[in-house]
């Protein structure tokens, strides 16, 4: 399956997918100038990967900072990381927050309250 | 310009300047608001608060605010005229900073028959404790399609979540259809 490799910059995240090599992981910033434009082919790649997912599926998110805008695409995400839980996939979230931003710990709380999928909340050190 | 006029004209910018000292304001701008003014005002600020010292809290909170109230205008002002595009995505931005806050306030025109929908939803946000906006956030967020303009409803909201404040809101009007609306959050320094 392709890999979809972002390199983020100051206003767009890194994102990682790669089946064969078993990364998942969105981090940096998230406030694109089109949310949707940037979010869609991660989307699409979820849907083709859900077809045919790894026998376990770590996902990490390790965003310092997302805008409004971009809260609602990642709920999209995890909706359908929700939806393969649901179908009997082993799948769990990974919630990486820096030690001190209490925020970035609570959005990921949230996350975890709206969707009913395994989520683990890590702390790190910026 | 006559001499005169010349004259005036900077006796006004002496003024305009001093009542930016009066009031401590650091950012101003009046215009278009692109996705490359947005990224230059947030750089811009976060590097002026690093060099003040300002904790991380902080620096993320005003951070978070600017770029909330600065996709509101561009996503959400309103035309002048019937279909005047240069009137479109505009408004002023402020930043100023006191001895216990930062105020980042916006104002842009709005029709007058949004004046009503908007106050609604402001009151509600203000009427609720931080428990409730969390909820209302997470309501929000599950229900609301994002809309045509990408604006997912959730600026107001977070914006008081962040600041733990209520959000100053005041419209002030332009003429049968339109008004200035003008919005202020303020950000305590010592969080």
């Amino acid at each position: 399956m392709e890999v979809i490799k972002i390199k983020g910059t100051d206003d767009t995240p890194s994102v990682i997918l790669d089946k064969d090599n078993e990364i998942f992981e969105i981090s940096g910033r998230s406030l694109p100038e089109d949310v949707t434009t940037f979010y869609e082919p991660i989307l699409n790649w979820l849907d083709e990967y859900a077809e045919n997912p790894n026998s376990k599926t770590v996902f990490a998110f390790k965003l310092v900072y997302f805008n409004t805008a971009s809260s609602k695409l990642l709920l999209d995400i995890l909706m359908k990381l929700e939806e393969m839980y649901e179908n009997g996939n082993d799948i769990l979230i990974k919630w990486y927050y820096p030690e001190d931003d209490e925020d970035m710990e609570e959005a990921g709380e949230e996350y975890s309250d709206i969707v009913d999928v395994p989520f683990e909340q890590v702390s790190y050190v910026l | 310009m006559d001499k005169h006029n010349v004259k005036g004209f900077l006796e006004f910018v002496y003024d305009f300047y001093r009542s930016m000292k009066a009031h401590e304001i650091t950012l101003v701008y009046e215009g278009e608001i692109t996705h490359q003014i947005t990224k230059a005002f947030t750089s811009l600020t976060e590097s002026n608060m690093a060099k003040q010292e300002e904790s991380n809290t902080v620096q993320k909170k005003v951070f978070h605010v600017m770029v909330e109230c600065l996709q509101n205008i561009s996503k959400h002002a309103d035309t002048f005229g019937s279909d005047d595009y240069l009137f479109a995505g505009r408004g002023i931005f402020m930043v100023s900073k006191g001895s216990e806050d930062y105020h980042v306030t916006t104002g842009n025109v709005i029709e007058n028959r949004k004046i009503e929908e908007l106050t609604d939803m402001l009151e509600e946000i203000n009427s609720l404790d931080k428990e409730g906006l969390k909820q209302l956030y997470k309501q929000q967020m599950r229900q609301g399609r994002l809309s045509d303009k990408g604006g997912a409803g959730l600026g107001f909201i977070d914006i008081a979540r962040k600041t733990g404040n209520k959000l100053e809101y005041h419209f002030l009007p332009i003429d049968e259809t339109s008004s200035f609306f003008l919005l202020s959050s303020s950000i305590s320094r010592t969080l």
